[in-house]
C-alpha cells in the first residue's frame, strides 16, 4: 500500500529545459500563470497553446507524462465547470425547469477548464525538468530579497531540502515498522476506512517517535559542521545565469507581450454559439 | 596554555536535569564528574566505556555542543564556554555520530561533503578542492555523484567523516561510529581513521565500547560513572583484566584466554593484545 509512493516527477534528461536555470524556470512558469488569467480570451489561448506544445516538444518528456496531472484533476474540473454552467447569470441558451444555462456560462466554464488545465500542464513541464534540489536553490536564491521583509527564506530552503532527503529514510523506515507490527498480528488491510485509518496508530506513533529522534540527532551534526543560518554561508554550487538563460528570460518577455496583444485585439469568438 | 595540547580539560563536569511527569525537575544526574582530559597534537586517543559511562557527553563537550557546568575545556587553544569561538572551535574539532544516517545532510554525496566549507563561509572554487580532497582521502570520490541512500552503512560513515575532514579540523572526535555497522563497515571505518591519524597527522579521539577496536591506540582512558577510571597504553590497560571487568568492559578474547592461561600457572606476558600476538607467545614457551 506505502510502498507505491513515488516523490518528485522529475524526468531526467539533458534537454535545454532541462538546462537552464531554475529560476529562469521558476518565473517563466509564473509568467505562464499569471498570463492565463490576466489575459482571458480565447485568441490568448491559442498563443498559450502554441508556447505550451513548443515547451513540450523541446523538453524531450513524452506527452503521456505532461497529461497525467490532468488526471487528478478532472473531477474538479468537471464541477467546476458545471458549477459555472448554470450559475452564471446572462443569456438564457437551454432552460429545464429552474435551471439555466447561460451563454456567459458556458464561456466561463471553457475558460476555467482552460486556464485549470493549461495551469497543470504548465507546471508538470517546470517540475518534471527541474529536480526538487534545484528547485529548492531556484527558490531560495530567487526569493532572497524576501529576507528584507522578514521571510527566513534560507531556513525555509533548507527545511525543504531536508524533508526531501528524509523521505526515503523515512519510507524505508515505514516498511520496517510495517513488517514488525504484521509479524505481531496487526491487520492493516481489512475493515472499513475507519478502522483502516485506526489500524494505521500504531504504525505512525513510533514513526513520529522516530522521526523527532532523527531530527535531534540531524541538528546535532548540522551544529558540530558549523550551520549557524544562511548568514556568512556560500554555497557549493552557486546559480549563475548563463546565456541561454538571458535569451530564455527575453523569450519568456516575448511570451507576455503576445498574450497581452491577442488578449487586446484578437477578434475570435467561440464558434459555436449564437 | 601548552602549544603541543589540542585539548586540555580539566575539572569538567556536566549535569543532567531529570524531569517528573509534570515537567519539574526532579533529580540530576552527573554525566561527567572531574574529569581530567589532556591530549597532545597527533595522537589517536581511544575512550572505552559501558553505555551511561559517560563517554558521548564527553564527546559532545569537545566540540562546544555542551558546555561544562564546571571546570575549563580549551580546544586548540578556546575556551569552549566563550561563544565567539564556536565556529572555530567546530573548526578545529569535527565530529563524527553514531547513527550514518542521521548525519548526512545533502541528497548527494559530494552536496553533503560540501556543507561544513559551505558554513565556513569559503568560496565556492575552494570549497570543491576541499570536497575533492576529502572525498579521495576516504576513498569515496567515485561515489560523489550518488545519493547516500544508496551507500552501504561503513560508506556512508566514510562520507560522514569526509565531510568532517573537508573542514580541514586539527582534530577528529568520533562518537561510536561503528556501533551501526556490520563487521566489513567496521573494518573500513577503523581503516579510514587510522590512514588520517598517520597520513594526515590528524589528532583521532575514537569513542567506543568494542574493546578490539583501540588496540592501535597512543592511548586509552576508560571511563566509569562520569570519571575516567583507568588510564595508559592499551597495553597497560589490557593487562588489568579484573579491573576492566568490574567496569563491564567486554575483554578481547584473545586477551582473556592469555589472561586465564596466566592465571593457571603458564609464563606469558601482560597485556597481550591480538590473537597473533598469543600464538607467539605461545610459540616461545
Amino acid at each position: 500500500m506505502l510502498r507505491e509512493i513515488t516523490l518528485g516527477q522529475y524526468y531526467p534528461g539533458t534537454s535545454i529545459l532541462h538546462r537552464l536555470d531554475p529560476r529562469v524556470k521558476l518565473t517563466g512558469t509564473l509568467v505562464f500563470i499569471v498570463s492565463l488569467f490576466a489575459f482571458s480570451s480565447v485568441s490568448s489561448y491559442l498563443a498559450a497553446t502554441a508556447a505550451l506544445i513548443v515547451m513540450i516538444v523541446i523538453s524531450e518528456v513524452p506527452p503521456g507524462f505532461m497529461l497525467r496531472g490532468l488526471r487528478t484533476i478532472f473531477l474538479l474540473m468537471l464541477i467546476t465547470a458545471l458549477f459555472n454552467m448554470f450559475l452564471t447569470p446572462g443569456d438564457p441558451i437551454v432552460k429545464v425547469w429552474k435551471l439555466q444555462i447561460t451563454r456567459e456560462g458556458v464561456e466561463m466554464a471553457i475558460h476555467m477548464a482552460f486556464r485549470l488545465s493549461y495551469l497543470i500542464i504548465g507546471s508538470s513541464i517546470m517540475t518534471l525538468t527541474t529536480t526538487p534540489n534545484q528547485l529548492t536553490d531556484g527558490l531560495e536564491t530567487g526569493l532572497h530579497w524576501m529576507n528584507r521583509i522578514h521571510v527566513p527564506v534560507h531556513e525555509i530552503a533548507m527545511m525543504m531540502s531536508i524533508a526531501l532527503r528524509f523521505i526515503p529514510i523515512l519510507m524505508e523506515e515505514t516498511n520496517r515498522i510495517m513488517s514488525a507490527q504484521i509479524s505481531r498480528g496487526a491487520d492493516f488491510e481489512s475493515g472499513g476506512p475507519i478502522r483502516k485509518a485506526k489500524s494505521l496508530i500504531p504504525l505512525l506513533i513510533p514513526l513520529f517517535v522516530s522521526a523527532f529522534r532523527r531530527a535531534n540527532d540531524l541538528a546535532l551534526a548540522m551544529e558540530a559542521r558549523g550551520y549557524h543560518g544562511g548568514d556568512g554561508r556560500t554555497k557549493m554550487k552557486p546559480l549563475i545565469y548563463k546565456k541561454r538563460d538571458r535569451v530564455a528570460y527575453l523569450i519568456i518577455a516575448g511570451y507576455a507581450i503576445v498574450m497581452f496583444l491577442m488578449w487586446k485585439y484578437g477578434k475570435i469568438k467561440l464558434p459555436f454559439l449564437p | 596554555m601548552d602549544r603541543d595540547k589540542i585539548i586540555e580539560g580539566s575539572g569538567l563536569s556536566y549535569h543532567y536535569t531529570i524531569y517528573d511527569d509534570e515537567g519539574k525537575p526532579a533529580a540530576e544526574q552527573a554525566a561527567l564528574d572531574g574529569v581530567d582530559l589532556h591530549v597532545e597534537k597527533g595522537q589517536f586517543i581511544a575512550i572505552l566505556g559501558h553505555n551511561g559511562s559517560g563517554k558521548s557527553t564527553l564527546a559532545r563537550h569537545l566540540n562546544a555542543l555542551l558546555t561544562p557546568d564546571e571546570g575549563t575545556l580549551y580546544v586548540n587553544g578556546y575556551d569552549t564556554r566563550d561563544a565567539q569561538y564556536l565556529l572555530k572551535i567546530r573548526q578545529s574539532a569535527g565530529m563524527v555520530f553514531q547513527n550514518p544516517d542521521n548525519q548526512i545532510i545533502g541528497s548527494v554525496v559530494e552536496e553533503d561533503v560540501g556543507f561544513g566549507p559551505e558554513n565556513m563561509g569559503l568560496p565556492t572554487k575552494m570549497i570543491w578542492e576541499r570536497v575533492e580532497k576529502a572525498l579521495k582521502a576516504v576513498g569515496m570520490w567515485k561515489r560523489r555523484g550518488d545519493s547516500p541512500a544508496r551507500l552501504s552503512g561503513g560508506q556512508k560513515q566514510r562520507v560522514a567523516i569526509a565531510g568532517v575532514i573537508a573542514m580541514r579540523p586539527r582534530c577528529i572526535v568520533l562518537d561510536e561510529p561503528t556501533a551501526m555497522l556490520d563487521p566489513g563497515g567496521r573494518k573500513e571505518v577503523l581503516q579510514t581513521i587510522r590512514e588520517l591519524n598517520e597520513k594526515e597527522k590528524i589528532t583521532i579521539i575514537l569513542i567506543t565500547h568494542y574493546m578490539e577496536e583501540v588496540t592501535s591506540a597512543d592511548q586509552v582512558f576508560v571511563m566509569d560513572h562520569g570519571k575516567i577510571v583507568m588510564s595508559g597504553s592499551p597495553r597497560q590497560i589490557f593487562s588489568k583484566v579484573e579491573e576492566l571487568q568490574s567496569y563491564r568492559m567486554d575483554v578481547p578474547q584473545a586477551t582473556l584466554l592469555a589472561w586465564k592461561l596466566k592465571q593457571r600457572g603458564l609464563n606469558l606476558p601482560d597485556g597481550i593484545l591480538s590473537v597473533e600476538e598469543l600464538v607467539d607467545a605461545l610459540n616461545q614457551l
